[in-house]
């Protein structure tokens, strides 16, 4: 689900605007908001999770090889991951239109 | 069977509580409305009510706390007045959109500054956009019935939605008046038991009162616009039923002496009472004056307040007890104005007038002064936009 799918009528709005699935909120896709996206330099990483720790929407997970990765889809491109990350290894790259 | 006994508006109103069985009451006392709530203190204390008692730091809290447990499925109560209501605030504007059934009584009290305890209603003009259906009792029998209508109402599937009780400080909270007080077993059946469409429950998780983005926050406020707006045809069978049952009617406008009326007063609350008396006395001077009485305030009923003006009528004089200050009229005035501005053809002249602010008694003199300046000013434009009635100026 992406911001556009909220755009329903008065009528078709769930009553009091109660949310009634538990856990949907994982269906919304909130990497429409973004502006900026973090490119991760994996010659600097040093795989400490500061990045994971730190991100407010839980975007990043761990890769197979041991980096951290943002799910682009909820990543709000915020920018926290690359403020905190002590290696310098999160570049913000604009997104482009 | 019931009987009429005299008692304490409060503490009839704390009864009615009972008889309504409410599950959850929370409060914080302040002047004029601690009657009721300490009455319901002790009655949930005596074992007399099974509900669970909920004193809290603040009115901040009490709302929050009555939400809550609305939200969890309980039928609730509270009550409060001036700086506790103007303290509510924030958390009155929730249940409205959420759906939420609190019902609560207003002894309506002035606001300072300066420092008032009397009665006014500018503490409840200030909420006049919170979006609960709101009503406005003329006595104390009144108040315990509108009560009743309240609960009957504000849980029905179809409103579903908060609703407050107006009762003016001390003119009723504090007088002893002959009231009726129904039998349980009525009562039981006029309100059937509080069936939420969706509760807050451990075993079936949901979320209330989530963010509204952009894209819906617009959408939620017309939902609950038009759901308040629906709500008068349920808040008008609920009195068609209290009818039945009690044999007591409701209207949404009530009405007195309004045949052949040409000068008619608009009021609200307990002044309505001695203003019924003042055109008793107008009229036996052979005065055409009537009187309109504004029960449902919210949602308004313009409809019924067009219908409810005869062919016969030329002007209004319409009653504020609050200055909103740096208008151009009262928020009574401003709404009848509003609604009769597109009146084809008929529309009385209106004139407004403030009185009754801050505790100041309104009297059959008072509703004379009023009548005789609508008359004059029916003739000669006023200078001023309103008036305020008996104030002094050196």
């Amino acid at each position: 689900m992406a911001t556009s799918d909220a755009i329903i009528g008065w009528k078709t709005l769930p009553f009091g605007c109660h949310i009634t699935e538990p856990g949907s909120s994982a269906k919304f896709r909130t990497g429409d908001w973004r502006s900026q996206r973090p490119v991760l330099d994996k010659e600097k990483c040093i795989k400490c999770g500061m990045c994971w720790i730190f991100c407010p929407d839980m975007a990043y997970s761990q890769t197979k090889e041991g980096y951290y990765e943002a799910n682009m889809e909820y990543c709000k491109g915020c920018g926290i991951c690359a403020n905190e990350c002590p290696k310098g290894a999160i570049q913000m790259v604009e997104e482009e239109v | 069977m019931s009987k009429r006994v005299g008692v304490e508006v409060s503490i009839a109103v704390a009864d009615a509580v009972k008889l309504a069985r409410a599950e959850v009451i929370s409060a914080y006392p302040i002047t004029p409305q601690t009657h009721i709530v300490e009455h319901l203190s002790d009655v949930v204390a005596n074992g007399e009510l099974d509900a669970e008692y909920v004193p809290v730091e603040s009115e901040h809290a009490a709302m929050s706390c009555c939400l809550g447990a609305s939200a969890a499925g309980a039928r609730t109560f509270t009550s409060s007045s001036s700086q506790g209501l103007s303290l509510m605030s924030e958390i009155l504007y929730h249940p409205g959109p959420m759906r939420l059934p609190v019902v609560m009584v207003v002894a309506n009290r002035a606001l300072a500054a300066p420092i008032s305890i009397w009665n006014d209603h500018n503490d409840i003009m200030v909420q006049r956009d919170i979006g609960w259906i709101q009503t406005f009792a003329e006595n104390g029998q009144e108040a315990v019935d509108l009560l009743l209508h309240a609960y009957r109402v504000a849980e029905d599937p179809k409103v579903s939605l908060p609703f407050i009780v107006n009762i003016d400080g001390f003119t009723l909270s504090h007088v002893i008046e002959p009231i009726i007080l129904p039998d349980q077993e009525d009562v039981d059946a006029y309100i059937p038991s509080f069936k939420p469409h969706v509760k807050l429950d451990p075993k079936k998780p949901v979320t209330m009162g989530p963010v509204g983005i952009p894209e819906v926050y617009t959408e939620a406020k017309v939902a609950h616009e038009m759901a308040l707006r629906a709500s008068k045809k349920v808040i008008i069978q609920g009195w068609k039923e209290f009818a039945g049952k009690f044999g007591r009617q409701y209207n949404p406008i009530e009405t007195y002496r309004m045949d052949d009326a040409e000068t008619v007063l608009v009021t609200m609350g307990s002044i309505s009472e001695t203003a019924m008396t003042a055109i008793d006395a107008m009229r036996d001077e052979g005065q055409k004056v009537g009187l309109l009485r504004i029960r449902l305030w919210r949602p308004f009923p313009g409809p019924e307040f067009r219908k409810a003006i005869g062919k016969t009528v030329k002007t209004l004089a319409v009653i504020d007890r609050t200055i909103s200050t740096g208008a151009s009229c009262g928020p009574v005035s401003a709404e009848l104005r509003s609604i009769l501005y597109k009146m084809p053809g008929r529309a009385p002249k209106i004139f407004g007038f403030v009185a009754g602010l801050g505790g100041r008694d309104v009297t059959v003199d008072t509703f004379r002064e009023i009548v005789d300046k609508a008359n004059l000013y029916a003739k000669k434009r006023p200078t001023d936009l309103y008036e305020v009635i008996g104030v002094r100026e050196k």
